[in-house]
C-alpha cells in the first residue's frame, strides 16, 4: 500500500490548529490518521506524526500501542467489536463470539483473507439492556441471536452497507 | 443567533422555548379535539384542524392542547370539533369550516363564551 | 413554528438504535407525509429514556400514551389509528407480566412512576440536539444565577452544603474536591468531565451525554467559575460515537448562544470545553490515568498524592468529575442545597442511576433516591427475574464490586451500607443473576477482564491479579484445592493494601466477596468437583434420558465432534470423553431428552 505522506502531514497540522494546548493532541492525531487510512497507522505515517509534533517515534508507539483501538496492522473493512462483558456474558454472549468464529473462520484479533472483517473484542458498550451486542464499524446490534449474527455479516457480505 | 449577554436575553429564549413544549404537557388547561374519522376528514377536518392550530398560535394560546379523535358519529354535521376545558362540560360543535374554527377559538377559548350557533351537543356523551 | 397537534418522542439512545429506531422512524415520516400529517405532528429524537429492554419505543403528546416494541409496520397502524382517527394501537401498549395492558400513559407505569429524576431530568424529554429545549426546561439558569449573584466561594459552599458525593464510585464528597482544587497553587487550572464510562453495565452516563448534554456543559462552567479556570475538557470513550456526535453539536450551539467562549453572557468570565477522545483503556476511567491521556500518553495511572487538585492536566490543579455527578450541580445550584439534601440519606443524599441488567424484566436505566432498597429496585421497579427462577444475588460496582446475596436485599442503596456488604456503589451497574449462574465462574469472569485490563505499571496487579485467575481456573477445571481457597482470599487481601490505583486494589472484591458468600460454591468445585450451576464446563456433562430419547437423531447430525451415537429409532449415548459441552444438542432435541448433569 502506498502511504500518501503529504496527506498525514496535513492531518497533523490541521490538529494542532484546533486544539488549545501543545502536546495534547497526539491520541487526537492518532484517530485522525487511523481514520485516513481505514482503520490501521502505517509505520510511515507514524514517523510523519513523530516529525512533525517533534517528538520521538518511540513515544509515538508507546502510545499507539497502549490503547486497543488503534491498530498497526491493517484490518478488514468491517471491524467487528463484540461486547464480552459480563451482561453480555450472562444472556448468551459467548455463543455470539462462537457464531462470530465459526462463520468468518478467524480467531479474535485476526482479519479475513478477503480483508472484509476483523474480529475484536470490546469492553461494555452500556447497552446492556438489549444484549448481547456488537458493534460494526460505529453501528450497534442488540439483542443479538446466532441467527441474526448470520443475518448481519450475509448482509455486509453482499455488499449492503452497516444498517 | 446573537449571543445570549444577559438574564433577560435568556429569559426570552425559555419563553419562546416554553410555548414549543408545554404542547406535549398533559396538564394544560383543556383540549380540543377534532373528529378524523373518514368522514370528518372527507368533511374537510384537516383544514379545521389547521385552522385551530394557527388561530390558537395566533392568539398566543399554550394551554390548551389540540389532538385528533375518530368519528363521534355525528357524520351529518361534520366536520366536528369537541371543546373540553378545564371543569366545563364539553361542548360539541358542528360543521367547523376553518372560518368557524377561528370563531371558536375566539369566542371560546379566548373569551369563554360558547359559539352557540354552531353548537351541537353539551355535556357527556 | 407552527403549533402542532402531537408531538412524537421517540428514543434515540444507543439500545434502541441497536434495535432498530432508525427503520421506525423512517416509516413514521413517510406516513405522516403520506397523510399530509407534517404540519401537525411533529417527531423528536431524544435521549434514552431508560425503558431498554422495551426498545424501540416512543410517546405520543399531549396523552402520553406509551408505546413499546415498535417495527415499521407498527408505526403505519399507529399513524392510522392513533394519529389520524384517535384510537390507541393496543397492540403495542406496555402489557404487565399477565399480559394484562397497565397504564398506557408512560408517567403512571411503575417502572417510570417510582423514579425521581434529578440527573435524568431531561433525558427523553427533549431534543438533545436543540438548545432551546433545554433552555425550556430552566438550561443554563443555574449559570445565569451563579455568574449573576454568586461569589466562587458561595457556588463551592452551596455545593457542600448540599452533601453531593462523587458517583463515578469512590464517593468523593463533591463540594469539597471544588474547594481543594480552588486552593490548588497552580495559576492556570482545569475542569475535567469523566466520561470514561466503563464499567461493564454501567450506562448512565451514555445517557445523559446522548440525551442531555447540555447539562454537563453547564456543570463544567459553573464548575470553571467556582474553581477559577477557563478550560475545560470531557474525555470521552471512542466506543461511544453517538455521545460525542451530541456533545459536538452542543459545544458548538453553546457557544453560539454565548454560554462557551470570552465573556460568557456579558460578565468578564471565559471558559471553553474540548472533546478528547478515549481510544479503548479501561483503566482510563481512574483519574491519573486519565490525565495522562488527556495530555496524550500511555492511560497509566500514578501514586497518588499529589491528586489532581494539587496536580493534574499538565501539572496544574485539576478538578475531575464524572457525567453523572455534574448533571447534579444545576439542579442543586437552581433548588438549592436544602432542597437536595431532602431526598436520599443524610450520608448519601440525592439519588443514584442504576443500570439494570442481566436476568431482570426491565432492563435499562432507573434514577431512584439514595436508600431505597435493593427489594424494592430489583421487584417494584425492575419487575423481578426474566427467567422464572429466582434472583440469587445482584453483582453492583462491576469489576471493582461485589456480589450481594438475595437475603441481603432488604439493605438500603446508599455508599455506606454496600461498602458494609463488601460492594461498592460503583458507577451504578446492577447485574442480576439467577440460580443458573455460577459464582466461581463470575469471579473469574471479572478477574479476566482485570487482568486484561491492567496498565501493567505495577506488580501486585499486573502479577497478582494473573495468579488469582490462575488459581481460578484450576478450581473451575476441578484441579482446585482446598489449599487454593486459602490462597486466594489471602492473595486478594494483599493485592487490595498494595496495588497502585483503584482499579487494582479493588480488583480482588468480585473474588473476595463471593468467598464470603458462596464459599459452599466453591467448595462444591473443590472438594466435590460439582458446578451446582452447571456452567463450568469441566465440571458438567451431558446425558441422554433413554426414557424419553426416542432416537430422531436430530442431536447427532448437530454435534460438531460426533459425539453421539446410537441407531435410528433407539436411545442415543454421548461419549463425555469427546463431547465439547457446546449446547448444540440441547438446543435441537424436541423432546427435552438430554440433561447437562454436574458431575
Amino acid at each position: 500500500m502506498k502511504v500518501d505522506l503529504s496527506e498525514v502531514r496535513k492531518i497533523v497540522n490541521q490538529a494542532k490548529t484546533e486544539s488549545l494546548q501543545e502536546g495534547d493532541m497526539l491520541v487526537n492525531i492518532l484517530h485522525c490518521v487511523q481514520d485516513h487510512f481505514g482503520n490501521f497507522i502505517p509505520p510511515e505515517a507514524a514517523e510523519i506524526v513523530a516529525q512533525e509534533l517533534d517528538i520521538p517515534l518511540s513515544k509515538v508507539y508507546e502510545v499507539l500501542t497502549f490503547y486497543t483501538m488503534f491498530s498497526t496492522k491493517p484490518r478488514g473493512k468491517y471491524v467487528i467489536r463484540v461486547c464480552v462483558n459480563l451482561p453480555c456474558h450472562v444472556t448468551g454472549g459467548r455463543q455470539i463470539m462462537e457464531t462470530l468464529k465459526e462463520e468468518l473462520k478467524i480467531d479474535v484479533g485476526e482479519t479475513t483473507a478477503d480483508g472484509m472483517f476483523t474480529l475484536e473484542t470490546t469492553s461494555c458498550l452500556g447497552l446492556c439492556g438489549v444484549s448481547p451486542v456488537i458493534m460494526v464499524n460505529d453501528t450497534y446490534y442488540g439483542d443479538l441471536t446466532p441467527k441474526k449474527v448470520r443475518e448481519i455479516i450475509e448482509e455486509l457480505r453482499a455488499g449492503g452497507d452497516e444498517k | 443567533m446573537s449571543k445570549i449577554k444577559s438574564l433577560e436575553d435568556l429569559m426570552k429564549i425559555k419563553e419562546k422555548a416554553v410555548k414549543d413544549l408545554q404542547l406535549r404537557d398533559t396538564n394544560t388547561r383543556g383540549k380540543i379535539t377534532v373528529a378524523m374519522g373518514t368522514c370528518g376528514i372527507a368533511a374537510g377536518a384537516k383544514d379545521t384542524l389547521k385552522a385551530i392550530v394557527d388561530a390558537l398560535n395566533d392568539f398566543n394560546i399554550t394551554d390548551i392542547s389540540v389532538v385528533q379523535s375518530g368519528c363521534m358519529g355525528l357524520c351529518e354535521v361534520e366536520p366536528t370539533v369537541e371543546v373540553r376545558l378545564l371543569d366545563c362540560e364539553p361542548i360539541v360543535y358542528g360543521h367547523v369550516t376553518p372560518e368557524n374554527a377561528r370563531r371558536i377559538v375566539k369566542l371560546h377559548i379566548v373569551e369563554n363564551q360558547i359559539v352557540s350557533d354552531l353548537l351541537v351537543r353539551k355535556g357527556e356523551i | 413554528m407552527a403549533l402542532t397537534a402531537n408531538t412524537i418522542l421517540i428514543c434515540a439512545g444507543g439500545a434502541c438504535i441497536s434495535s432498530g429506531e432508525e427503520s421506525v422512524k423512517q416509516a413514521l415520516e413517510r406516513e405522516i407525509s403520506k397523510y399530509a400529517l407534517q404540519d401537525v405532528v411533529r417527531i423528536v429524537e431524544t435521549g434514552c429514556m431508560g425503558a431498554c429492554s422495551l426498545g424501540p419505543l416512543m410517546v405520543i403528546y399531549p396523552e402520553g400514551v406509551f408505546y413499546q416494541k415498535l417495527t415499521p409496520k407498527a408505526a403505519q397502524e399507529i399513524v392510522e389509528e392513533h394519529l389520524l382517527k384517535g384510537r390507541v394501537v393496543e397492540e403495542y401498549l406496555y402489557k404487565g407480566p399477565t399480559g394484562e395492558i397497565v397504564p398506557q400513559v408512560a408517567e403512571k407505569l411503575p417502572f417510570f412512576s417510582r423514579q425521581v429524576r434529578i440527573v435524568t431530568r431531561n433525558v427523553g424529554f427533549i431534543d438533545p440536539k436543540n438548545i432551546e429545549e433545554y433552555i425550556a426546561r430552566d438550561g443554563y439558569f443555574a449559570l445565569a444565577k451563579v455568574l449573576r449573584e454568586m461569589t466562587s466561594e458561595e457556588v463551592i459552599e452551596e455545593v457542600k452544603k448540599s452533601g453531593l458525593r462523587g458517583r463515578g464510585g469512590a464517593g468523593f464528597p463533591t463540594g469539597l474536591k471544588w474547594e481543594l482544587t480552588r486552593k490548588g497553587t497552580s495559576q492556570k487550572k482545569f475542569v475535567v468531565c469523566n466520561a470514561d464510562e466503563g464499567d461493564p453495565g454501567a450506562f448512565m452516563d451514555r445517557s445523559v451525554l446522548e440525551g442531555d448534554p447540555h447539562t454537563v456543559l453547564e456543570a463544567m462552567i459553573i464548575a470553571g467559575y467556582a474553581i477559577g479556570a477557563n478550560q475545560g475538557y470531557i474525555y470521552v470513550r471512542a466506543e461511544y460515537p453517538l455521545a460525542i456526535e451530541r456533545l459536538n453539536t452542543a459545544i458548538s450551539q453553546a457557544r453560539e448562544y454565548g454560554f462557551l467562549g470570552s465573556n460568557i453572557m456579558g460578565t468578564e468570565f471565559s471558559f471553553d470545553i474540548e472533546i478528547r477522545i478515549g481510544a479503548g483503556a479501561f483503566v482510563c476511567g481512574e483519574e491519573t490515568a486519565l490525565i495522562a491521556s488527556i495530555e496524550g500518553k500511555r492511560g497509566q495511572p500514578r501514586v497518588k498524592p499529589p491528586y489532581p487538585a494539587e496536580r493534574g492536566v499538565w501539572d496544574c490543579s485539576t478538578l475531575i468529575n464524572n457525567v453523572e455527578t455534574f448533571a447534579n450541580i444545576p439542579p442543586i445550584i437552581l433548588k438549592g442545597a436544602d432542597w437536595f439534601k431532602s431526598i436520599g440519606t443524610e450520608n448519601s443524599p440525592g439519588t443514584k442511576v442504576f443500570a439494570l441488567a442481566g436476568k431482570i424484566v426491565n432492563t435499562g436505566l432507573v434514577e431512584v433516591p439514595m436508600g431505597i432498597t435493593l427489594k424494592e429496585l430489583l421487584y417494584e421497579i425492575g419487575g423481578g427475574s426474566s427467567t422464572g427462577k429466582p434472583i440469587k444475588a445482584v453483582q453492583t460496582g462491576g469489576p471493582s464490586g461485589g456480589c450481594i446475596p438475595a437475603q441481603y436485599f432488604d439493605t438500603p442503596v446508599d455508599y455506606d451500607s454496600l461498602q458494609k456488604l463488601g460492594a461498592i456503589m460503583g458507577s451504578g451497574g446492577m447485574i442480576v443473576m439467577d440460580e443458573d449462574d455460577c459464582m466461581v465462574d463470575v469471579a473469574k469472569f471479572f478477574l479476566e477482564f482485570t487482568v486484561d485490563e491492567s496498565c501493567g505499571k505495577c506488580t501486585p496487579c499486573r502479577e497478582g491479579t494473573r495468579q488469582m485467575l490462575r488459581i481460578l481456573e484450576k478450581i473451575t477445571s476441578g484441579e482446585g484445592t482446598e489449599e487454593d481457597l486459602y490462597e486466594l482470599k489471602a492473595l486478594g487481601e494483599t493485592i487490595k493494601d498494595t496495588a497502585l490505583c483503584g482499579l487494582g486494589q479493588t480488583a480482588p472484591n468480585p473474588v473476595l466477596s463471593t468467598l464470603e458468600y458462596y464459599r459452599d460454591e466453591y467448595e462444591m468445585h473443590v472438594k466435590e468437583k460439582r458446578c451446582p450451576a452447571l456452567k463450568c464446563k469441566d465440571l458438567t456433562r451431558y446425558v441422554i434420558d433413554e426414557s424419553k430419547c426416542v432416537g430422531c437423531t436430530a442431536c447427532a447430525r448437530v454435534c460438531p465432534v460426533n459425539a453421539i451415537s446410537g441407531e435410528v429409532r433407539k436411545a442415543h449415548v454421548i461419549d463425555n470423553e469427546k463431547c465439547v459441552r457446546c449446547g448444540s444438542c440441547i438446543e435441537v432435541c424436541r423432546f427435552n431428552a438430554i440433561n447437562k448433569v454436574s458431575p
